[in-house]
């Protein structure tokens, strides 16, 4: 075990700034794509489905 | 003895493997479906066990201190982003031979993954510089070739974006694939030449801090993670291309209806 | 076969001379980005001599790529561009035909005229004659990966900004070898590795990209 306690694993030796920044900015990154394709994916199940009834009521 | 070889035959004919079974968008969907989750389960799984590794196992560098973890995001991402533009033009070149519309959507899919993986690279790869070489951006032939292959992928997908037809843009995306993809090793070294004549005497990048076998594990490890990650957003956003491109189809009204 | 070249080559330097001014504003357009520099940098003879190549190339290379836009879109529009995609002459030699007559109008010039604006930086004799060579074996190189951007993006909207986002990452190793050499030369060495390299992505774009243009252009004339 390389941190004695969790603030020295949070100071990560001085450079706790660079390390978690470039962590998060990952993290977020990822966080965000994930979920702009879930809800990409699920307004474009909205759009067929207000498509599909319109097609239902003029056939 | 003609009925053993015609029984033979059949037998043989039976168990020949369906290959092209996926290949068609209606029958991909659903098998994408069931995908999705298991290699996003693998990703967390992989990347959990990295950073243990890579946090908790690996020792502090000798001449960089902590700062050098940030390699266990930096290089699975910068070994994704050439992957991925590798397996784009692999994609991209087979939906314009076989003129199969599935590989030409899972080009356009893997594209913005490989942008994202791409942009991590750089971002994490200037973040390290910061302590280790004193900079923000370093002009290193590996970051330069990294923004460069960043122009190729916002090539692609404005292509892909100018173009309406989803046929045309697929095949024309296709050819820039293939064209960048040979370009690729011939940008890296003019880089590396150019690199090692502006070398700047007070910037010299060492290479990978020597690596420990534990680094090296937790390295590989996260790429293993990293690589399933972008298998499972592929797979996701080929699903809502295909959604897209075959709207008008009734398997995809009869899909919408069953998604109540 | 060459005398298709042949006269592909002569009717499009027919049509590019019948409308002299679009050759000319190509032409206005390097010489004016290469003084702009000195206006911005200060006159500062060293500083001018250190970044002449690298300049004079890049604004070679944006100044070929103003005038790719129009390669193959009058063509498309009038129709031409079918019948020479039905004709019998295979495409690839009328590919060839039509990077080489862009690269007569807005190449050629570029060569020509460079070594006058490297006076204006002051650069020293001999270096005059590396840089045209380098530039002479580089523009090529440019008008042909250029062509495969034009044939992709032509007819769509945006086309002049879109053509140069897919082609720059291409010129990267052009512009790199191109102006590597004259930094070579002035550093004392011999640019001899230089001129090979560039001929060598002569050959390689001669010999691979009428292939992606004539596909680029089945696919955009469809």
């Amino acid at each position: 075990m390389n941190w004695a306690s969790w603030s020295d694993f949070f100071a990560m030796g001085g450079y706790g700034l660079y390390v978690w920044g470039s962590y998060g900015v990952t993290l977020g990154l990822m966080v965000t794509e994930i979920v702009l394709l879930i809800a990409g994916k699920r307004s474009l199940l909205e759009q067929l489905r207000r498509t599909l009834n319109t097609r239902k009521v003029t056939q | 003895m003609r009925a053993e070889t015609a029984a033979a035959g059949h037998n043989l004919k039976r168990t020949q493997i369906n290959w092209f079974k996926y290949s068609s968008p209606q029958t991909f969907f659903p098998l994408a479906a069931k995908l999705t989750p298991w290699f996003g389960a693998a990703a967390v799984l992989l990347c959990a066990i990295g950073l243990y590794i890579g946090f908790f196992v690996a020792p502090t560098d000798a001449q960089q201190g902590d700062a050098y973890r940030i390699i266990f995001i930096h290089v699975p991402a910068a070994w994704m982003s050439m992957f991925l533009y590798v397996v784009m033009a692999f994609w991209a070149g087979a939906g314009l031979v076989f003129n199969t519309r599935l590989s030409g959507m899972m080009a356009s899919a893997i594209a913005p993954s490989g942008a994202i993986m791409t942009f991590i690279a750089l971002w994490t790869g200037a973040v390290w510089g910061k302590p280790t070489w004193g900079t923000w951006w370093v002009w290193d032939a590996r970051l330069t070739s990294e923004l460069i292959l960043l122009f190729l992928y916002f090539g692609f997908m404005a292509l892909q974006a100018a173009i309406d037809d989803p046929r045309r843009a697929d095949k024309a995306g296709a050819v820039l694939a293939l064209t960048g993809v040979v370009n690729i090793p011939i940008i890296y070294f003019s880089v590396q030449w150019w690199n090692t004549l502006h070398q700047g005497a007070s910037v010299s990048l060492k290479s990978a801090p020597t690596m420990a076998a534990t680094m090296l594990l937790g390295m590989l490890v996260m790429a293993l993670g990293f690589w399933m990650y972008c298998i499972a957003t592929t797979l996701l956003r080929v699903r809502r291309i295909i959604l897209e491109r075959e709207r008008r189809s009734d398997w995809v009204a009869q899909y919408v209806r069953t998604m109540k | 076969m060459l005398t298709a070249l042949r006269c592909v080559i002569h009717r499009d330097l027919l049509l590019a001379m019948r409308r002299r001014a679009d050759v000319l504003t190509a032409l206005l357009f390097f010489v004016i980005v290469v003084s702009l520099f000195p206006l911005g940098l200060g006159n500062e003879p060293n500083l001018l001599r250190t970044i002449a190549p690298g300049v004079i190339w890049v604004a070679a290379l944006l100044a070929s790529m103003l005038s790719l836009t129009r390669m193959f879109s009058e063509d498309h529009a009038d129709g031409t561009l079918e019948q020479m995609l039905l004709g019998s002459t295979p495409l690839g030699v009328i590919v060839v035909a039509k990077v080489a007559a862009h690269w007569l109008v807005s190449g050629l010039p570029l060569v020509l005229i460079a070594p006058v604006l490297a006076l204006q930086f002051d650069l020293h004799q001999s270096l005059l004659w590396t840089l045209t060579l380098s530039l002479l074996l580089g523009t090529p190189v440019l008008s042909l990966i250029g062509a495969i951007g034009a044939a992709l993006t032509l007819g769509l909207r945006g086309g002049g900004i879109l053509l140069s986002l897919l082609v720059l990452p291409l010129y990267v190793p052009v512009l790199i070898i191109g102006a590597g050499t004259v930094d070579i030369e002035s550093a004392g060495l011999s640019a001899q590795g230089h001129f090979l390299v560039q001929g060598a992505f002569l050959v390689i774009a001669a010999t691979f990209s009428p292939w992606a243009i004539a596909a680029a252009l089945r696919i955009s004339a469809e």
